[in-house]
């Protein structure tokens, strides 16, 4: 199906099922730890035995030797495969997924910390582990960069959709611009420090490998580990029916798959691996740090006329730019603007995407900038914000935005809120030892829609089943599709069952970029439409006529259950959904504003987050309860990023220092007092028969600001460098008494 | 993780004969920290000799007014015992702000007297650390430090020792009993129990080899306001950046400790002479020869600002 007009009225539209608040329909199998995560599963032939993976002691440079002899003989020690193992297994050279930038096994060349070298496979973990630590590997230290901001003035522009946007004569307006902003933020590298590690059981059936791993993208995760591996694509299988959470971080093929099938076909049995957490921050990707400068010119009576972003980030060789200028191109109006960004090469681990990759930093520099220049305006945020609004793409005025409620998300967020009671002026409000301020920050994230197949079947119990790749990362995938199918074929969510997450089932769009509840669910539609005629036709019923609703397909007067439909045989039907070309006459993107208010402990610097605001604006909301979860869970890590997370870098030796959960800190509860989330009633016809966007990034696109100016407001002291920790405030907090 | 041996010893004598008695041998009590730092092969013990069972689990009043809390005593229950919270609130503060429910469960006194530094690069085996493997130099040392030590430090080691129960106990003078392979017994004061590193970081408390700590007493009780501050980048669940724990008198007298900042709880007890004068007169003698880095440099006006907060809180809570 490809959809090339907008949507007219549709079986969706009914919203007896699609846009209820219904519960996880996986979720007792979670809450009783019955549903099994990567690590868990049973299903594989024979006993499985355990893989441990050996990472590089080192940044930058070369193994010299790889001494095994005492591991090898360590007890329960199977294998003990390096990149010098590979020809007796019958691999060649490793080949790299291209969607990988450093190779996922190392040596002789070292390309990063942590970068894996090897995998000891042992009948238990614990003398697979303990043998690991018991090789060897002697290196030659080389020169690595480690700096971004040392390396900034060797960064490099870019081309395609990365290279630098002009509009306008930003140079010369900014420079005539009544009121002026020039401001540098900087945004560090972030983990995604999701729950699940990254986790893979793999085996060999002759030539063919098999996987139960935690990854959002199945097909992409099978392309890349079968060229890694020089395999026809239809000897891998993947099956990753639960997703423990992956924020990005699970978007690409990583180290523990192909670890594991190394290691599975060295010993010729199940190989289980799990990368232990110390060893996740540097093996695998982060959300690289960015240095931003921001100028913002401005008419005294509020109107920017003047936009300039330039961002510089840092990867290995070959690697991408953190695209933290995206939302400048779009988010408010003025005549004359530029973005522009700069890569720059460096030894660190690799950078890649993470929840709302772009908008995520980009927002959290661009919104306190914003915040600035309403101050120096002596305008209210809020207000400085409606006023420039635009309702077209600013780089093209012909080509208007599908939809933009961002003027209400403000002004409703800001009634609901109790904005009126913030103070203009910073550091007036005083509860007992606290400071105590309001801030806000617009949210923006683009539409994104890909390319999504699904396969339905009905069954003579009139039970639909939808197959399709897609993954449920813990948003919600399962319960929204099977609402999908229930609402097309006119049954209840309990006559639908629902099977992800396997490279045997067409392809979706998988989970990333807030696509997947649109894409995959407008796949789903595709396969119903066809189901629905199919099953029009078993009945000998007019296909245009026929309706489905409680279970019964009418048409003419004349009426079955679904059940009868498939007395016959099952149906079984397949659909994809193809996007034309209404994203490039319309601007499709999902907008929100955030509240917060902060309190700063005036002896002590401390910072805690008092409330949450969003008032969001994502087309069709397909259920409001995993919408609101996707919400406040990016909310939450929005005040991480705002306050604490920070991947924080050895400038000498090249990697991230604080690799553990303890170390590297994100929100606990008591971080987290009050979260509100309010959805704007809408419907965009232009992207989707579900008419539906994405929330799982708009919801952390802007938090991070919105602390930071509730912060500002709290104290006076204006941090520019995330993440606001106390120290960087504490000279500046007004004097003891 | 090594392979080890394991025995459950049945009294306190035979557990410190046990370890005594077997080079590589170490006590486990709750695991909390040993075990983590097995896995991470920082500590190879090569047999362990589980204490739990040896008794040394209760709370005691002791002849001079004061507690004898056995080395077995769970944090949680050290943490909720009515006479503690009632005479030494400190105390239950501290260690409330430490860790999570689930590991104060499981955590003693003992344990958490000995539990080690946070310095990241000491728990990742690639990078030199003087206290992890003497000799091999110092990685923090010009690297990421900002939540290492500001005083007591070293040029071998910058190292903070990261435990709040320690901070509380350090304030209210108690002293550490201990029972040898031997069967000797001696007590010492907590000020003794950590040594500064000097150049051997690597040796932490004053503990000889075998030596098992038994109990924990507290003097009588100080009466007085009992306060503790644990400041971190977040709510709960970190250990401190810098932390203040303080019994202060109606008049304004008392005792300071400072946590987060030093190789051992950090209490300078001259400088409380000068209490009543305010926090910075206070600070100033207790971070006298401070010799901080560029990274945690804010560490000592924070534990200034932090101890001036909890001089604020005592006064309002005698006003109340
Ligand atoms: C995630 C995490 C967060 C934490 N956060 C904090 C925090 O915020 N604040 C804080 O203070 N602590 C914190 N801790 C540390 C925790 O308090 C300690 O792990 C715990 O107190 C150790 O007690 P244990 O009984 O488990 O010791 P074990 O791990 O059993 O032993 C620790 C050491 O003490 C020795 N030992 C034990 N008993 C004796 C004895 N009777 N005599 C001689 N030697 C003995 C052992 O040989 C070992 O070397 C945290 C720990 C973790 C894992
Ligand atoms: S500060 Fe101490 S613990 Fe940390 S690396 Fe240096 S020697 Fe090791």
């Amino acid at each position: 199906m490809k959809f090339d007009t907008p949507a007219g009225t549709n079986p969706i539209d009914r919203m007896k099922v699609v846009g209820q608040p219904h519960e996880r329909v996986e979720g007792p199998l979670k809450t009783t730890g019955t549903a099994a995560y990567a690590y868990e599963h049973q299903q594989y032939p024979g006993a499985p035995v355990y893989g441990y993976v050996v990472g590089a002691a080192i940044a930058k440079g070369r193994i010299d030797s790889i001494d095994r002899t005492a591991a090898q003989h360590m007890p329960g020690v199977l294998a003990i495969v390096t990149a010098q193992d590979l020809g007796a297994l019958g691999f060649g050279p490793l080949g790299k997924g291209d969607k990988n930038t450093a190779n996922l096994l190392g040596g002789p060349d070292i390309e990063h910390y942590h970068q894996a070298v090897a995998i000891v496979v042992a009948e238990s973990f614990e003398q697979a582990r303990a043998a690991a630590n018991a090789v060897h590997v002697a290196y030659t230290r080389g020169q690595g960069r480690f700096d971004l901001a040392q390396e900034k003035p060797n960064a490099k522009a870019l081309t395609g959709s990365d290279a630098d946007t002009a509009t306008g004569d930003f140079e010369t307006a900014f420079a005539a611009a009544p009121v002026q902003i020039d401001q540098t933020y900087t945004t560090p590298d972030q983990n995604h420090a999701m729950m699940e590690p990254f986790a893979t059981i793999a085996w060999w059936e002759g030539d063919a490998l098999s996987l139960w791993t935690s990854n959002q993208m199945i097909a992409w995760n099978r392309e890349d580990l079968a060229t890694t591996l020089s395999l026809p694509l239809e000897k891998v299988r993947i099956m990753s029916p639960y997703v423990g959470g992956g924020f990005g971080g699970k978007l690409f093929l990583r180290s523990d798959a192909v670890m594991a099938s190394l290691g599975a076909k060295a010993v010729g049995r199940p190989v289980k691996l799990a990368l232990p957490r110390p060893f996740i921050m540097n093996n695998a990707t982060h959300r690289p740090a960015t240095i931003q400068r921001i100028r913002l010119g401005a008419t005294r009576d509020g109107k920017l006329v003047a936009i300039g972003h330039q961002s510089w980030s840092g990867d290995l060789p070959g690697g991408g730019p953190e695209v933290a200028t995206q939302q400048t191109k779009l988010l408010y109006a003025g005549a004359n603007r530029m973005t522009a960004m700069r890569l720059a090469e460096l030894d660190l681990p690799e950078g890649n995407a993470m929840r709302a990759p772009g908008e995520a930093p980009g927002l959290m520099a661009l919104e306190i900038a914003v915040d600035e220049m309403a101050e120096k305006l002596k305008m209210d945020p809020v207000a400085f914000r409606v006023l420039n609004d635009t309702q077209v793409d600013p780089e093209k005025p012909t080509r208007p935005f599908s939809q933009r409620n961002l003027v209400r998300c403000l002004k409703e967020g800001a009634e609901h809120f109790g904005w009126h009671r913030r103070l203009a002026t910073p550091a007036q409000v005083r509860e007992g030892r606290w400071l105590v301020g309001m801030g806000v920050a617009a949210a923006f994230r683009n539409n994104i829609n890909i390319a999504s197949a699904a396969r339905v079947r009905l069954n003579d119990q009139g039970i639909v089943t939808v197959e399709t790749d897609m993954t449920d990362i813990g948003t919600g995938s399962y319960t929204i599709i099977a609402q999908t199918a229930a609402e097309m074929m006119g049954v209840g969510i309990d006559r639908v069952v629902v099977r992800l997450g396997d490279s045997a089932f067409p392809v979706s769009s998988g989970s990333g970029g807030q696509f997947g509840a649109n894409s995959s669910t407008s796949g789903v539609y595709a396969a119903c439409v066809k189901l629905r005629e199919a099953v029009a036709q078993r009945l000998g019923y007019d296909p245009e006529r026929a309706e489905f609703a409680d279970g019964l397909v009418r048409a003419d007067n004349r009426s079955a259950t679904l059940a009868e439909a498939a007395q016959a045989g099952e149906l079984v039907a397949e659909g994809r959904i193809e996007w034309g070309n209404l994203s490039k006459q319309f601007q499709q993107s999902t907008f929100g504003a955030h509240f917060v208010e902060a309190a700063v402990d005036s002896f002590t610097g401390e910072i805690r987050v008092r409330r949450m605001l969003a008032v969001c604006a994502a087309g069709r909301i397909l259920n409001p309860r995993t919408a609101r979860s996707q919400m406040i869970g990016a909310m939450t890590m929005g005040v991480g990023g705002a306050l604490m997370e920070e991947l924080a870098v050895d400038k000498r030796f090249g990697f991230f220092v604080n690799h553990d959960l303890a170390g590297y800190e994100v929100p606990v509860h008591a971080d987290i007092p009050h979260q509100e989330v309010h959805f704007i009633d809408e419907a965009d016809a232009t992207v989707s028969p579900m008419k539906a966007k994405g929330v799982g990034e708009l919801g952390l696109a802007g938090v991070g600001a919105a602390v930071a100016n509730a912060v500002y407001n709290a104290t006076g002291v204006r941090v520019r460098d995330y993440p606001i920790t106390l120290d960087k405030h504490l000279a500046g907090l007004p004097t003891l008494t | 993780m090594r392979a080890f041996t394991y025995e459950r010893a049945r009294s306190p004598l035979a557990a410190a004969a046990a370890v005594a008695g077997k080079r590589g041998a170490r006590f486990i009590a709750g695991g909390t920290n040993l075990l983590d730092l097995m896995k991470l092969e920082i500590e190879t013990p090569t047999h362990l000799v589980d204490v739990q069972d040896i008794g040394l689990d209760r709370i005691e009043p002791t002849d001079g007014g004061g507690l004898r809390i056995g080395t077995l005593v769970t944090n949680t229950a050290l943490a909720a015992d009515p006479r503690v919270r009632r005479d030494y609130g400190v105390l239950t503060r501290a260690i409330v702000a430490g860790a999570s429910g689930q590991l104060r469960n499981k955590a003693t006194v003992g344990g958490n007297l000995l539990q080690r530094t946070r310095c990241p690069y000491f728990y990742d085996t690639n990078q030199a650390c003087n206290k992890r493997k003497p000799g091999s130099g110092c990685a923090a040392i010009g690297g990421v430090n900002r939540l290492l030590g500001v005083i007591g430090t070293s040029d071998a080691c910058i190292a903070t020792n990261p435990g709040d129960m320690a901070v509380a106990l350090r304030l209210l003078d108690a002293s550490v009993e201990t029972v040898d392979g031997q069967g000797k017994t001696r007590t010492m004061p907590i000020a003794e129990f950590h040594r500064l590193p000097g150049d051997t970081p690597h040796v932490e408390t004053a503990l000889q080899p075998g030596e098992l700590i038994t109990a924990v007493t507290l003097p009588r009780p100080l009466g007085g306001r009992h306060l503790y501050h644990k400041v971190r980048d977040r709510a709960s669940y970190a250990f401190a950046i810098v932390s203040v724990a303080a019994v202060i008198q109606p008049d304004g007298s008392g005792r300071a400790a400072f946590g987060g900042v030093a190789p051992r709880p950090w209490r300078v007890e001259a400088a409380e002479a000068a209490m009543r004068d305010g926090a910075a007169a206070v600070a100033a003698q207790v971070f006298a020869g401070a010799r901080p880095t560029h990274e945690n440099a804010f560490k000592v006006p924070l534990a200034e600002r932090t101890l001036a907060g909890v001089m604020a809180e005592a006064r309002a809570e005698n006003r109340a």
